[in-house]
């Protein structure tokens, strides 16, 4: 037990006498501030807990000790002191050239690993001279059409020294595919190169709606990344699951959490159903959470999946190794509480959101700029987001213990709530038959819809305050700097991939992209391929066309 | 009129406009075109909501395109009773062909008409008929029960059911199993489609004398309804599908050989255009000039009674 | 029966963004103002939505953009409708859309601009106002 059932007994009596006496006394006198209190989500939060609301829980079974099973105090043995987080800004604009020079200029600053942003053709699988990526290139991302991008996106950043992170789901294993080679050309074996790609299909159909196949065949594409990086790339995280897409779409926190680790078992159910070894590729699942505004909800969420996660592995797939069972995860603020509206504030606001994920335990953490509902940030605003994080870790004093928050009540009892709420989702699109069925038929599209227009019904009633929108606002704003992204951009970019398709050898290119073909109908292993393919610069849109053609298109499914 | 009939897009799209909003210019070019109807092929598709008409019309069309044949789709989904406004949700399911230019999908809402289908499709269908469209594909809304009206105005009238929705029970009580020519027993991806198919053949079977006998019904003599697997996310039994509407069409023109079916065929869409006009002046005569004022005042003051002023208005009418 | 004329207005989603949130609230809230709307879904081409709001015989055609390529995208609309003598349906747009590009685009014949956040009700008189059935 987390306390004596005698020093219980004690909490309770006390509690009664204080509620009788001093609490009577103070309500009956004045009302409290709301009639109901709750979280972000709406999720109910009581005056006081003790430790009697907390069960009859072991210690020992309900938190133990950092990096050891169920980790809900952190998945390293010394959490901070032995290393800090990764800061990772999530950058990616223009040209590749454009994007090269910001990311050695963030490096110069003392981030420490890179995460990429690539623009919506590269993300949908189309080049930049498709009639589809007219008025989108370089727009919201980086535009990448071939190896030679990758090469030029890069330069002079030593990949056995930097980790990358790249945020792309239908094209993930080309990407990876060019990422391996440009490393390979460095003189960097593909064993030795680090990061993740996020490669999570199943979140796209939920929230992101960034899709290129139908899912099935998306996860057979997913399965042949998960088989081949873990032979060729061991230190590749092969998928990151991500709730932070579910929680920009409107869901609640216990959605965010329900919805990802489900999602977490499709992908494990999937890797097992396809012959793999369990303890051979989960160790390389990554996870990626929402930095919301509401502080100890978000806190109680981290250690939550923690704890579900491990348990999970080693209760349903029998995983048996450590590191199979260990949800180590990233951590974005969150882009939809930032406001139009008075920007200097959502530096603020981003601080708090990402001292809640320091405080959960994250591995690595980007910090939102300031202008970033309007555009893509300015240098001098992502500077500031980085120095956010820089405070964080070294003025603070958070970072100097492990896992500081554990034993306060409110934060293990709500955890215990959490944990409980997202179970009850799960047991819910178990019984539906899975997550991809559960996906097919709407249902958790449907719970974030619903959750996103309750918070807007609240919001336009004032019963969540956003600071600047709904409460104190300001008439005349002065507008902040935003970065503009030169149409001329296209032109170059169009320009560039011409010269790449004039250089490379055309009879190479047939070669490789009728071997994608063949090993999309006959079940070959597809990842291979596109290392082979993009070599010869077979550009993106070129390997993904030909898979469309295969495996068909996921169309909108239009649910109102 | 001369640019509907030269297949002008946007003449068309403006004249279905008047239609859809009964503006009276539309009724006097409707005359003139009449004479260029009566070659389009009109198939129309329903089924309970939900079941997978909009994907299996998708399909229709990706099949009839590589025919070389052009097609209109009239897609219809229900007004709501609250607003009177739509969300008119089929096309999306069909908007791959939106470049197409031998695809015209034109969305209307039934703003109140009950029967699945907009007070005017059968305008509608005539204009697509006259700008000389080979097929006019018709999607009404989700039927329920008496939801038949389709069938009075296609010349083969596919069902859409999807297996385990208790459709087959749902069928009987609309009277849908009389209305088929062919069954699509769609989602058969799904459980329970083959137990659907048997149902459905054992009640075809059972009331093959009451189908064929069928007094409302103009279909081909002999023709038995098929049923047919499909699904149509995938394309299965499409071409399964597409052989027994070449067959059926076949049937039909076979049919209009015979001067009696023909008869019978023009006779009801006589009787159709008639209702429609009646009730359309009849409307128009009462709402103006305090026609149902008066109406109503006489059955307030007692001085006479619904059956009396009711036919006293349709007299009224006749001198008009 | 009687003359009807109702406002019919074309949802449409072009560009490559899959943000839809907005798109879908917009449909609903005309909808329930009783208009009748055709939604395209997503990732639709300018002139995929420009055949659409043809047939379809559209009086207005709303757009949503989160991506950023709205100066290319808003007025390749209003080109391909004015190519197909189709200028008098109205066009109007909502997104992230920096005060600089509003006044281009409103010159580009964009006729309404919203940006995130504006009520539903803004939107809907402004399509009462602007908006007849044609
Ligand atoms: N599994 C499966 N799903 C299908 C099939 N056909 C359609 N669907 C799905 O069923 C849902 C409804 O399909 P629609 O084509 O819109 O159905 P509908 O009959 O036109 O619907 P309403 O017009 O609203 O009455 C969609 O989500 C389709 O993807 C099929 O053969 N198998
Ligand atoms: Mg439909």
């Amino acid at each position: 037990m987390l306390y004596d059932p005698k020093a219980i007994d004690a909490v309770k009596g006390e509690k009664e006498s204080w509620k009788q006496e001093e609490l009577k006394a103070t309500l009956d006198k004045r009302s409290e501030r709301l009639p109901r209190f709750s979280t972000i989500s709406d999720k109910e939060i009581p005056r006081l807990v003790t430790p009697d609301d907390l069960g009859d829980s072991e210690y020992t079974k309900k938190l133990g000790m950092p990096g050891r099973y169920p980790f809900t105090r952190g998945v390293q043995t010394t959490m901070y002191r032995g290393r800090l987080w990764t800061m990772r800004q999530f950058a990616g604009f223009g040209t590749p050239e454009d994007t090269n020079q910001r990311y050695r200029y963030l490096l110069d600053q003392g981030q420490t690993g890179l995460s990429v942003a690539f623009h919506y053709p590269t993300l949908m699988g189309y080049d930049s001279d498709h009639p589809r990526s007219l008025g989108e290139v370089g727009k919201c991302g980086v535009a990448v059409d071939s190896l030679r991008d990758m090469e030029v996106l890069f330069d002079r950043i030593p990949l056995d020294q930097v980790t990358t992170s790249m945020t792309t789901n239908g094209p993930a294993g080309v990407l990876l595919a060019m990422y391996i080679v440009v490393a390979e050309k460095q003189g960097v074996s593909a064993d030795k190169i680090g990061g993740t790609i996020q490669n999570d299909i199943l979140k796209e159909y939920i929230a992101q709606k960034s899709w290129i196949f139908p899912p099935r065949p998306s996860m057979r594409i997913i399965t042949d990344i998960l088989a081949y990086c873990t032979e060729h790339v061991p230190r590749w995280n092969t998928i990151s699951i991500s709730g932070y897409h579910i929680r920009e779409a409107g869901s609640t926190a216990a959605q965010e959490l329900a919805f990802t680790i489900a999602d977490g078992i499709g992908y494990v159910q999937a890797g097992v159903e396809a012959g793999l070894d369990v303890d051979a590729f989960a160790p390389r699942l990554s996870f990626f959470f929402n930095a919301h505004s509401d502080f100890f909800e978000e806190i109680a969420k981290y250690r939550a999946a923690r704890r579900m996660w491990s348990r999970i592995m080693k209760e349903r797939f029998k995983a048996k190794q450590d590191t199979s069972l260990k949800l180590r995860y990233h951590t974005q603020t969150a882009g939809c509480s930032l406001t139009a509206q008075q920007p200097t504030n959502n530096v603020v606001r981003t601080a708090l959101q990402a001292l809640s994920a320091v405080l959960g335990g994250t591995q690595s953490l980007h910090t939102n700029s300031l202008d970033e509902t309007m555009a893509l940030p300015t240098e001098e605003s992502v500077t500031v987001a980085l120095r956010t994080q820089q405070i964080i870790a070294d003025e603070t004093g958070v970072a100097n213990t492990i896992d500081p928050l554990a034993g306060s009540y409110f934060v293990e009892w709500l955890t215990d709530q959490l944990e409980e709420e997202a179970l009850q989702y799960i047991q819910k699109i178990d019984d539906l038959g899975g997550i991809v069925r559960a996906i097919e038929l709407g249902y958790p599209q449907n719970e974030i819809g619903d959750a996103a227009y309750r918070y807007q019904c609240q919001m336009e009633k004032a019963e969540k305050i956003i600071v600047g929108v709904n409460r104190y606002r300001m008439d005349d704003e002065i507008p902040i700097p935003l970065l503009k992204i030169d149409e001329e951009v296209e032109r170059l970019q169009v320009q560039n991939l011409a010269e790449v398709k004039r250089k490379r050898d055309a009879k190479q290119v047939q070669a490789q992209l009728k071997k994608v073909k063949e090993a999309a109908h006959d079940g070959g292993n597809l990842m291979a391929c596109f290392v082979d393919a993009v070599r010869e610069y077979c550009t993106l849109g070129e390997i993904i066309g030909v898979l469309r053609g295969v495996f068909g298109e996921h169309k909108d499914p239009g649910m109102l | 009129m001369e640019d509907v009939l030269n297949r002008d897009i946007r003449a068309g799209a403006r004249l279905l406009r008047w239609i859809d909003d009964g503006v009276g210019e539309a009724r006097s070019i409707l005359k003139q075109l009449y004479s260029h109807t009566g070659k389009a092929a009109i198939v129309g598709i329903t089924g309970n909501p939900g079941a997978g008409k909009s994907t299996l019309v998708d399909q229709l069309i990706t099949r009839y395109r590589a025919q070389k044949k052009t097609v209109a789709v009239v897609a219809v989904d229900p007004s709501s009773p609250f607003s009177g406004g739509a969300i008119l949700g089929d096309r999306i399911r069909m908007q791959e062909h939106a470049l197409d230019e031998g695809v015209f999908i034109r969305s209307f809402a039934t703003r109140g008409h009950l029967g699945g289908l907009t007070g005017t499709t059968a305008d509608v269908v005539h204009v697509f008929d006259a700008m000389g469209w080979d097929l006019v594909l018709v999607e009404t809304v989700g039927v329920g029960q008496d939801e038949v009206e389709v069938q009075r105005l296609a010349h083969t009238t596919v069902v859409v059911m999807a297996p385990g929705m208790g459709d087959e029970i749902q069928a009987i009580k609309a009277g849908i199993l009389e209305i088929a020519d062919i069954f699509a027993v769609n989602k058969s991806d799904r459980d329970g489609a083959d137990r659907t198919v048997r149902e459905l053949r054992l009640m075809l079977d059972m009331g093959k004398e009451a189908i064929q006998q069928q007094q409302e019904r103009v279909c081909p003599p002999g023709w038995m309804p098929r049923v047919i697997k499909t699904v149509s996310t995938k394309g299965e039994g499409i071409d399964e599908l597409m052989t027994a509407l070449a067959e059926h069409r076949k049937a039909y023109e076979n049919a209009c050989r015979d001067p009696n079916f023909v008869r019978a065929r023009l006779r009801r869409e006589f009787l159709d255009v008639f209702r429609r006009t009646l009730f359309t002046r009849g409307w128009s005569y009462l709402m103006h000039e305090d026609h149902l004022k008066e109406v109503v005042e006489k059955l307030q003051d007692g001085s006479s009674d619904p059956y009396t002023l009711a036919k006293q208005a349709v007299n009224a009418l006749g001198r008009l | 029966m009687d003359e009807e004329r109702k406002i019919r207005v074309l949802i449409a989603k072009p560009g490559l963004d899959g943000h839809d949130r907005g798109a879908k609230v917009v449909a609903r809230s005309l909808r329930d103002a009783g208009m009748e709307v055709i939604y395209t879904g997503l990732h639709q081409t300018p002139e995929m939505i420009v055949a659409t709001a043809i047939q379809e015989g559209v009086d207005a055609v709303g757009m949503s953009i989160m991506s950023g390529a709205h100066n290319v995208l808003m007025p390749a609309v209003v080109d391909g409708l004015l190519a197909k003598g189709a200028e008098d349906i109205v066009v109007f747009g909502g997104g992230i859309i920096p005060d600089d590009d509003m006044e281009s685009l409103k010159k580009k014949g964009i006729k309404g601009l919203f940006t995130p956040g504006t009520s539903t009700e803004t939107i809907i008189s402004w399509v009462r106002e602007n908006v007849k059935p044609s």
